[in-house]
């Protein structure tokens, strides 16, 4: 599939004032990646709005409250490539009450573009985009300042929101050569895909070049190797009488037939025997693959186990410190109780202490009694039995977790461990 | 022995949920229409279990208008790969008076499958039913989860959807309620063909160009059929045509094609100025037309 192009995750942040659904609109429309039916769709509803333009929003906003409205309420994902690189783009809604949403789209994104309307400059909304990207540890961040045809496609008016932008990125973790600026207008299409003619003072690259160019880092594949069992395979067949595979999927490093492993929680050491993929064997899998493995000895090991190599094992922790941002009506507070789930693990978590709630605007935290939805605060929890993790900083997917509510199971908070 | 392993991201992503269907629940079943999309679902299953069985059952729901096509591939590939097939009936829902046949021009039995489907999930109490939806096909399913909550009635709250945070899937529900899954969520179409001819995977004939009886209405290419209103100007012709996507005869045009091989199918798609659903007939009722279908708990 697509073997050699490379994929990038993009998550969008903004909102539709700020012409974040026309932007991506524009970017499949220039990379032709809207069909001819789907424009005649936009050309339909537009002329119906009575607009003189083509709203490419209506390419993405999908739900009817959405075109009713004219906001986009929940992540949309939306796919397009070129010839070198396939794009999935997150799309995700920019106002407050929606910052659940936004955790979660940016979540799985290498690459962050933050909108801003030229007209207003750096605003609060800019300053919870940004936080969120440097809370996830986004990889690049892309400032697109939008617009640029409203006012005039005036330098001035870029540098000052670029020179604003700059001060919060001085209070982020980000390194300078992390962040871009460019100057666009996704209604017109300058800088989109073509080289604006409007604004010869601004020397770079177009959107999409500089996004088919970026090299993210990728937290996933440049950590140490780690195995969650998902599924115990047992065929139970005349051929397979005594197979008892391990199935599960690789993240962080990769493994060999030969390697010394750790069996979590039980501590037991063992080596790998074999490393299955469907009817094939392989000597090594890389992170990322969905694998079943087989070990040298008989070991008590089940869903929810892990697999490690033997001294660079995780944490083992029944009591952890995270940042979460919740994402449910129901508020969070000292005391209660939830089903925490780790990778495929799940253990019962009771909220030992809420330290604070982080202002997402740079400006500090505030004591609070409980987090509400949208709300970002740092908690302690202590668990039923330990999950074997590491910080979010180190290992993306086995530094993170939910919170589950015993009585409804909706998933009320996305949690990074410290 | 194969050296190194390099993962397809999609498709290790696919696998992955697939065990966590069949890890976090009791029923789970895979609705199988026949389509590229289910044959697809099937291989990743394959894979995602081997060497053991796959450890679920398909459905189909017949709306008794499928292409002769499609229903001998399914039980060819029922027989071959040893799998459980559960069908259920469109035509019974009808004779049991729980769904009314429409009629006209346009009429389909599309949308009376819902209520067969919510019928098989009541008497065989499936808790997971996982589909071959994708995110790219339209606008209403990119906004859906990988593990979509239904209620008993099968409606969707598309408000009120469980944030998807990397792998993390949370399949716990109530006793009635079931969890739609599309392991295929993030592929495109053209990762389908793309991954069908790496795979070397067997589709029904109808993918391919072929001389069908065909008539046109709306500027699209409908099969000329006793299931298919027609109305007695609609002119019959032959042309070398193919389907795109395959469903209901009533509700699936076909598009004018050459393609022969796999080869020509990813190299048309490529190419294609025409969306996958702009060939569903279900789909141009109104702009809203899935998301009102989805609702209500169609697939």
């Amino acid at each position: 599939m697509s073997e050699n192009r490379k994929l990038i995750k993009i998550a969008t942040a903004g909102s539709v004032d700020d012409g974040k659904s026309t932007l991506i609109g524009r970017l499949l429309y220039d990379t032709n990646s809207l069909t001819s039916d789907k424009i005649e769709a936009i050309e339909r509803s537009s002329k119906q709005r009575g607009y003189d333009y083509l709203d490419f929003s209506l390419a993405t906003d999908g739900l009817v409250a959405e075109r009713e409205q004219g906001i986009t309420i929940d992540v949309a994902h939306i796919y397009f490539n070129t010839n070198k690189t396939n794009f999935i783009v997150a799309d995700t809604p920019g106002h407050v009450e929606y910052t659940r949403n936004m955790v979660t789209g940016a979540s799985t994104s290498q690459v962050a573009i933050i909108l801003i309307d030229a007209r207003k400059g750096v605003i609060e909304q800019t300053y919870r985009h940004f936080f969120i990207a440097n809370l996830l540890r986004i990889s690049h961040v892309v400032v697109a300042i939008n617009k640029m045809d409203l006012v005039g496609y005036d330098e001035d008016i870029y540098l000052k929101i670029k020179s604003d932008f700059e001060v919060l990125v001085g209070k982020s973790g980000f390194r300078e050569d992390q962040i871009s600026f460019i100057p666009v207008s996704a209604l017109k299409g300058e800088n989109i895909a073509k080289q604006s003619e409007e604004m010869p003072w601004y020397i770079g690259n177009t959107l999409l070049q500089h996004l088919e160019i970026l090299e993210p880092i990728d937290l996933e594949e440049n950590s140490v190797a780690r195995f969650p069992i998902q599924y115990v395979t047992r065929p139970k067949t005349a051929a397979y009488h005594d197979f008892r595979g391990f199935s599960g999927k690789l993240y962080g490093g990769s493994l060999k037939v030969g390697d010394q492993v750790t069996v979590l929680p039980s501590g037991n050491e063992t080596k790998i025997k074999s490393i299955h993929f469907f009817d094939q064997e392989f000597q090594e899998a890389a992170a990322g693959s969905s694998i079943t493995i087989t070990l040298e000895d008989e070991v008590d090991l089940s869903r929810g186990d892990m697999l490690v190599k033997s001294g660079i094992e995780p944490q083992s922790e029944k009591q952890i410190s995270a940042t979460i941002c919740q994402v449910n009506n129901k508020a969070l507070k000292v005391g209660d109780k939830y089903i925490l789930q780790h990778g495929v693990n799940r253990v019962l978590a009771k909220v030992d202490q809420i330290a604070s709630r982080i202002h997402t605007d740079f400006s500090g935290t505030e004591e609070v009694e409980q987090l509400k939805l949208n709300d970002i605060g740092k908690v302690k929890l202590r668990l039923s039995k330990p999950i074997h993790a590491d910080s979010y900083l180190s290992n993306k997917s086995n530094g993170s977790f939910i919170l589950i509510d015993e009585g409804s199971f909706d998933t009320v908070s996305v949690g990074f461990i410290d | 022995m194969n050296s190194l392993l390099i993962p397809n991201p999609k498709e290790a992503e696919s696998i992955h949920i697939l065990r966590e269907v069949a890890a976090q629940f009791e029923r789970p079943v895979l609705l199988f229409s026949g389509g590229k999309d289910s044959i697809t679902l099937v291989r990743l299953a394959q894979k995602a279990f081997f060497p053991a069985k796959i450890p679920f059952p398909l459905l189909h729901v017949d709306t008794g208008h499928n292409f002769p096509e499609t229903i001998a591939f399914r039980d060819k590939l029922v027989a071959e790969l040893g799998l459980e097939l559960i069908v259920r009936n469109v035509q019974d829902s009808i004779d049991q008076g729980k769904v009314r046949e429409e009629r006209g021009r346009y009429s389909s039995r599309n949308s009376l499958q819902t209520t067969t489907l919510l019928d098989a999930i009541e008497e065989f109490k499936f808790d997971a039913c996982i589909g071959g939806a994708r995110r790219d096909e339209e606008k209403a399913r990119a906004k859906e989860r990988v593990f979509s909550v239904r209620d008993d009635f099968g409606q969707w709250d598309e408000k009120n959807q469980r944030p998807e945070l990397f792998d993390m899937l949370n399949g716990k529900i109530h006793l009635g309620q079931n969890v739609r899954v599309f392991p295929i969520s993030n592929w495109t179409e053209l990762d389908v063909w793309e991954y069908i001819r790496t795979e070397r995977i067997e589709i029904p004939s109808i993918y391919f160009a072929h001389l069908r009886a065909v008539f046109f209405r709306d500027g699209m290419i409908w099969t000329a059929n006793e299931h298919v209103f027609r109305e007695v100007h609609e002119e019959v012709i032959e042309r070398m045509v193919r389907f795109r996507t395959v469903g209901d005869m009533t509700c699936t045009a076909a598009v004018l094609s050459e393609a022969v091989s796999l080869n020509d199918v990813v190299a048309e798609i490529r190419d294609s100025t025409i969306s996958e659903r702009g060939a569903r007939i279900d789909d141009k009722r109104s702009e809203a037309a899935m998301e009102t279908r989805k609702k209500v708990g169609y697939f």
